[in-house]
């Protein structure tokens, strides 16, 4: 992981099947280094030896944020992908040392919520022994590269993005040139039309693809980012061949480094820096250093990739012939069947979605016991292997469809059985104000009073796909400029109110929701996006998405049907 | 002006303190003291000693109003600073005490 090197680097003894990157020597000991590290400074933090303003930047370089309530730590969960194992791990870090539970992030990040400073050291010790840290959760480094939670189970997909993703984040990880880049920087990483990681709003977006000859190259998009200035990332090159990849990266980086603001932290992202500048002109400058870094040195050796691609081959699938799954209509296992079951490209297997969105329960949660739950069903039926959404839930991603029905019956005993993935009770927040001391007001009683409202699972079928996701400030961690109905929360006069924006899109076809109107308050906020939903329901036409209805009507009629007097 | 009260984080667990009337640091806020401008700004001082001394981290000081002899923070972010999650009432300050065995 810090092998400081260009090129990186294929551990030794790779398993056959692994469906996980495994780290090798080197990495475990960069990791064991870094948390002796830590708990030297802790223990000079401690006994009073660094002060605050000393010891902060090394706390948030190891994901220790100070919260509203606690120290809050953010572990990275690198592509989203766990073994049973390290989800089992977690699960016993929340019991041993927070409050028995913990929060899955849009970043596909884990969080705890009430840790003391005095055990992180033993916590990160936990981690490291199953090759987990929370290294680059914070400072303005590259971050965690997020991914499609059907890496390798999608049909739709040319290859396996967490091929890239490995690629980048030994790339990236601790790169000197990087580590102190003007602000944060997030890549995502798709390898298919169906962009279930929101690309176009990170600053670097790729998609992964192959040309005529079938040969693997990228499409890139840059200055993404959604936060107090909203952009979609713009296409800066339809193709980068397989081997340039680092090579064009590094001379996005690169322009970035030298040109972006370091003076205005609401200025430093590559999204103003490209907006300032102009596509064309932006694209001519990364242009120009890619033709300078293109080369020998920072050709991605292809046998690299291909040992890399090792760690992420198929696991030992049995040969199945297609099964049809038998489920009694009207029965929640059939609704389940229905929302939370995906296709999968090997016959006879599915990715099952696990809902952490019960109605009224709060997005991304799940307790220790859940963890370990999920975690066993992972080791009995989808070979060790769990997987976290930039939407919060949770994937098992090769399940037989022979034992959908045990895995649905395992995980509605353990309350993790809601059938609402994809409807627009599968609803994204941020923790907003019950945790967050950033954030103007709370998110999560709003997403629980939606999640009841649109609990009925007829009402959900009705609605279709239409998607609520909300945010406790204008960081937008909740990605609610992305959502068909997004919430906004602001302060108003010391008080918490509600912006509702609408037409917002998280696909290739990205779009940036508008204001609909004046700030609400809290207990105005469900029965607007009810008015929302039901005009929409009233007006649609005959297959016509949220986005399409908004479009032929116009803003006009849904902010009259929302602001309407009575 | 308004009244004020003094908060901060125990630099070890992280917990939510707030500076009481003796100058201790107390876990609830019905004992923090509501300070006067001045005394507030005189506290605050004093505060920074502890902040220095690396007893606590975060300090900083919010508008109260007295209520029944109690102080109520103005702001809803430091009333769920006093109680804890408003989702999860089981936790934080506002948690029941553990049943005695
Ligand atoms: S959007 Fe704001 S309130 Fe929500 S988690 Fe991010 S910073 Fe906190």
């Amino acid at each position: 992981m810090t092998h400081h090197a260009t090129q990186p680097t294929a551990p030794a003894n790779a398993p056959a099947h692994a469906g996980i990157y495994r780290y090798d020597a080197v990495d475990r000991q960069f990791i064991t280094e870094r948390v002796a590290q830590f708990r030297d400074q802790v223990q000079r933090r401690l006994s009073g030896v660094l002060s605050e303003e000393e010891f902060r930047p090394l706390r948030l370089m190891n994901g220790l944020y100070l919260q509203l309530h606690a120290y809050m730590l953010r572990i990275a969960i690198p592509y989203g992908t766990l073994t049973g194992q390290q989800l089992r791990a977690l699960a016993d870090i929340g019991r041993r040392f927070d409050k028995g539970y913990g929060h899955f992030t849009t970043r596909q990040n884990l969080q705890f919520n009430w840790i003391r400073l005095e055990d992180t050291p033993d916590i990160l010790d936990a981690l490291g022994a199953v090759d987990m840290h929370a290294i680059q959760t914070s400072g303005n480094c590259i971050r965690n590269v997020t991914t499609d939670q059907f890496a390798g189970v999608a049909a739709d997909a040319v290859a396996d993005p967490r091929v890239y993703a490995e690629i980048l984040r030994q790339w990236s990880t601790l790169h000197p040139e990087f580590t102190f880049l003007p602000r944060k920087f997030k890549i995502a990483i798709i390898a298919g039309d169906h962009d279930r990681a929101v690309i176009r709003a990170h600053d670097v977006g790729v998609k992964v693809k192959t040309n005529a000859a079938g040969a693997i190259g990228f499409e890139v998009y840059v200055g993404g980012g959604l936060g107090r200035s909203p952009f979609l990332g713009q296409k800066t090159r339809d193709w980068v061949d397989e081997q340039d990849l680092i090579a064009y990266l590094e001379a996005v980086l690169r322009v970035y480094n030298r040109l972006g603001r370091r003076d205005n932290i609401y200025k430093a992202r590559i999204k103003i820096l490209l907006h300032q500048t102009g596509l064309a002109k932006f694209t001519e400058m990364v242009e120009e250093e890619f033709a300078s870094l293109r080369g020998p040195r920072y050709h991605l050796d292809p046998e690299i990739v291909a040992e890399i691609r090792r760690h992420f081959a198929p696991p030992p699938y049995d040969a199945l012939a297609e099964t049809v799954v038998d489920a009694a209509p009207g029965t929640a296992f059939a609704r389940w069947l229905e929302t939370n079951v995906a296709a999968h490209r090997q016959p006879g297997y599915a990715a099952v979605t696990v809902s952490l969105k019960p109605a009224g329960g709060i997005p991304g949660d799940a307790t220790s016991d859940q963890m370990d739950v999920v975690a066993d069903l992972a080791d009995r039926f989808s070979f060790g292997e769990v997987r976290v959404t930039h939407a919060q839930n949770l994937v098992l991603p090769h399940v037989r469809r022979a034992d959908l029905a045990e895995v649905f019956a395992a995980l509605d005993a353990a309350g993790l059985g809601a059938a609402n993935v994809g409807t627009i009770a599968d609803i994204i927040a941020c923790p907003g104000l019950d945790y967050c001391s950033l954030a103007n007001a709370r998110s999560i009683p709003l997403a629980q009073e939606l999640s009841r409202r649109f609990a009925d699972p007829e009402r959900q079928k009705a609605i279709g796909d239409v998607s609520i996701k909300m945010s406790g400030c204008i960081n937008a961690c909740g990605h609610h400029h992305v959502a068909n109905i997004g919430v906004l929360g602001v302060d108003k006069h010391g008080k918490e109110a509600y912006q509702l924006t609408l037409g917002g899109d998280p696909t290739l076809n990205a779009a940036i929701g508008d204001l609909l109107g004046p700030a609400m308050a809290e207990e105005e906020v469900a029965d607007a996006v009810e008015k929302v939903v039901d005009l929409y329901l009233a007006r649609r036409e005959p297959g016509e998405r949220f986005n399409d209805t908004l479009a032929r009507l116009g803003r006009a009629a849904f902010k009259e049907t929302v602001y309407a007097a009575g | 002006m308004a009244l004020q009260a003094i908060t901060a984080n125990r630099l070890r667990d992280g917990v939510v303190v707030w500076r009481a009337g003796d100058g201790t640091w107390v876990e609830r806020l019905e004992d923090a003291a509501a300070f006067e401008p001045a005394a507030a700004e005189q506290a605050l001082a004093a505060a920074r000693v502890d902040e220095r001394e690396n007893r606590i981290v975060g300090l900083y000081a919010f508008d109260v109003v007295v209520e029944n002899g109690l102080p109520v923070p103005v702001k809803i972010r430091e009333r769920l600073r006093g109680l804890g999650p408003s989702v999860r009432p089981d936790l934080g300050k506002q948690a029941p005490p553990p049943a005695a065995a």
